[in-house]
């Protein structure tokens, strides 16, 4: 479904992301896990398109959407939740759902799917005319997933979902991304808690200093030991 | 008590010019943090256009009337429902035109200079600024031109006179119209998300570009109202008379909170209001010395402005 080939980005004369290249399958939930800093969430934003690549290709669906702008690559249903939230703070909630279908125009598939992402997070149903800035760190989080949901991803680009939360409220979070995998959605997930990452990925993929040095299926990389030493804390 | 009232229609009527100037202020900020200082001039420019075309509709020694067309200029000035409809042509052309010369400053002038450091658009919109003064004072007059003088000014006594109420009612319509636009709309929505958090907005798939067009259309145009009731109220038009209405309605965006609408339209009409009663009960020459003080007092005491937003903290 998406295929990295040779890909670089750079942030001005640092090389961020270094010739990478893997792959996502329909169907899958692929983790790149790795240190803060690694390139992660650099090449999260190269495929979304708030980046622009400095060389290599991401070939989506046999297309090439490298340098893409963002609200196009969006259209093809390829939908990242960005780290740290992002929400629309001063919008309500039942806005904040409504941007995220921005590009649909069928206002009953949009009221279906409103009620579905509520189904998914109940709280959010409890909170649907206040105002995004005013929830807590668990509920954004949750919005930030929900919002990203009403674009009929077909792709689910996941960054740090568990940054910064309780851990109830992380296992709600993965409970449901296991559960959009299972609805058929292909989710790529950007995790710094390598082992609930891995834990629940088809395949891994690790990445140091902007470049990938491992890769493997989850439960292969759960039992690597360098990936133990690194990143599991064994 | 007469001159109370007095001095108020006269504040209410300057606070809606400066709450439509305001919002071209506010709305660019909002959505690029940025000061566009330009935005005087498409106030100015509006005001140009506008006496231009009313004078092509209306002047017989001018424009329709030289080609032929007396009938029209007859039927525009002959009756009120020509008025309506020729007043009405007059401002949405020149809304459109100066629009789109907003428009057209943004692509060539502010967004190869988006991802730049904050000052060098300000640099820019300086320089436009700047430019759009020079080409009028060259191509068109350095001299002040009266403004046609076709409006039927009918005097009800207080102060009050049609043409202040013409120029208050149409302020508040396009007000409230604007607001509900970006309550409302999809664009408005998108204009709003874009505001908030560009990146995130890109997500959802909005084309920024389109968003960032919109809003430097929407400005200019209501500016080039403003210019035209400016004309229209002190009969004249000049190359720089842009320079104190923009910094005035710069102000009332500042005080009513700038990035916030309904504080631009707020801080417009308390600062024509506050300007009208100090020349009024004090003293014409300490009018924008109260005005101003009261700015920096607003700004000691509520550093957002009055309707701003505390800094929201994000994590």
């Amino acid at each position: 479904m998406l295929k990295i080939k040779h890909l670089s980005t750079s942030y001005g004369k640092i090389h961020a992301v270094r010739d990478i290249s893997f792959e996502v399958n329909e169907g899958e939930i692929v983790t790149l896990i790795g240190a803060n800093g690694a390139g992660k969430s650099t090449t999260l934003q190269t495929i979304s398109g708030l980046l622009k690549p400095r060389a290599g290709t991401i070939l989506y669906k046999d297309e090439d959407i490298a340098g893409m702008p963002a609200n196009k690559v969006a259209a093809r249903h390829v939908v990242q939740v960005p780290e740290g939230r992002r929400i629309f703070g001063r919008m309500t909630v039942k806005e904040n759902l409504e941007m995220g279908a921005y590009l649909r125009k069928d206002s009953a598939g949009i009221k279906e799917d409103i009620a579905h992402v509520f189904e998914l997070f109940p709280r959010l149903e409890e909170r649907i005319a206040q105002k995004g800035g005013t929830l807590s760190g668990g509920e954004q989080q949750m919005l930030a997933m929900a919002r990203g949901l009403m674009g009929r991803p077909e792709l689910l680009m996941l960054d740090e979902p568990s940054m910064g939360l309780a851990p109830v409220v992380v296992e709600t979070i993965f409970e449901v991304i296991q559960k959009l995998r299972d609805q058929g959605i292909t989710i790529l997930l950007v995790e710094q808690n390598a082992s609930l990452a891995l834990s629940i990925a088809n395949r891994g993929y690790v990445m140091e200093t902007g470049e990938i040095s491992l890769s493997g299926t989850g439960r292969e990389l759960l039992a690597n030991e360098d990936v133990q030493k690194a990143y599991l804390g064994h | 008590m007469d001159i109370f009232i007095q001095q108020l229609v006269n504040g209410i009527t300057l606070g809606g010019m400066y709450a439509l100037i305001a919002l071209g202020y506010t709305l660019v900020y909002g959505i690029l943090l940025m000061i566009n200082f330009a935005h005087a001039e498409m106030f100015m420019v509006g005001a140009y256009v506008g006496l231009f075309s009313l004078k092509f509709f209306s002047d017989p020694e001018w424009g329709a009337a030289t080609l032929g067309l007396e009938g029209m200029q007859q039927f525009f000035t002959g009756s009120i429902f020509g008025l309506i409809i020729m007043f009405a042509i007059v401002f949405i052309f020149s809304g459109i035109v100066t629009g789109l010369l907003g428009m057209l400053i943004e692509r060539v002038a502010y967004r190869p200079l988006r991802n730049a450091p904050r000052l060098a658009p300000l640099i820019s919109a300086i320089g436009v600024s700047i430019f759009l003064q020079n080409a009028v004072l060259l191509w068109v007059d350095s001299r002040a031109i009266a403004f046609p003088n076709v409006f039927p000014v009918v005097n009800f006594g207080y102060g009050i006179n049609s043409l202040k109420i013409f120029i208050v009612v149409t302020s508040i319509i396009l007000l409230i119209g604007l607001d509900t636009l970006v309550s409302k709309t999809k664009m408005g929505k998108a204009m709003r998300a874009t505001s908030q958090d560009r990146g995130a907005a890109q997500l959802m798939g909005i084309n920024i570009n389109k968003v960032i067009a919109a809003t430097f259309f929407i400005g200019p145009a209501l500016g080039a109202v403003a210019g035209i009731f400016h004309g229209m109220y002190y009969g004249a038009v000049i190359f720089n008379m842009g320079f104190f209405p923009g910094i005035k309605a710069f102000t009332a965006a500042v005080l009513g909170g700038i990035g916030n609408l309904r504080g631009a339209m707020l801080g417009g009409f308390m600062l024509g209001i506050i300007e009208s009663m100090t020349a009024g009960f004090i003293s014409t020459g300490y009018k924008d010395v109260v005005a101003f003080a009261i700015l920096i007092i607003v700004l000691i005491f509520r550093p957002g402005g009055l309707l701003g937003e505390s800094v929201v903290e994000k994590v």
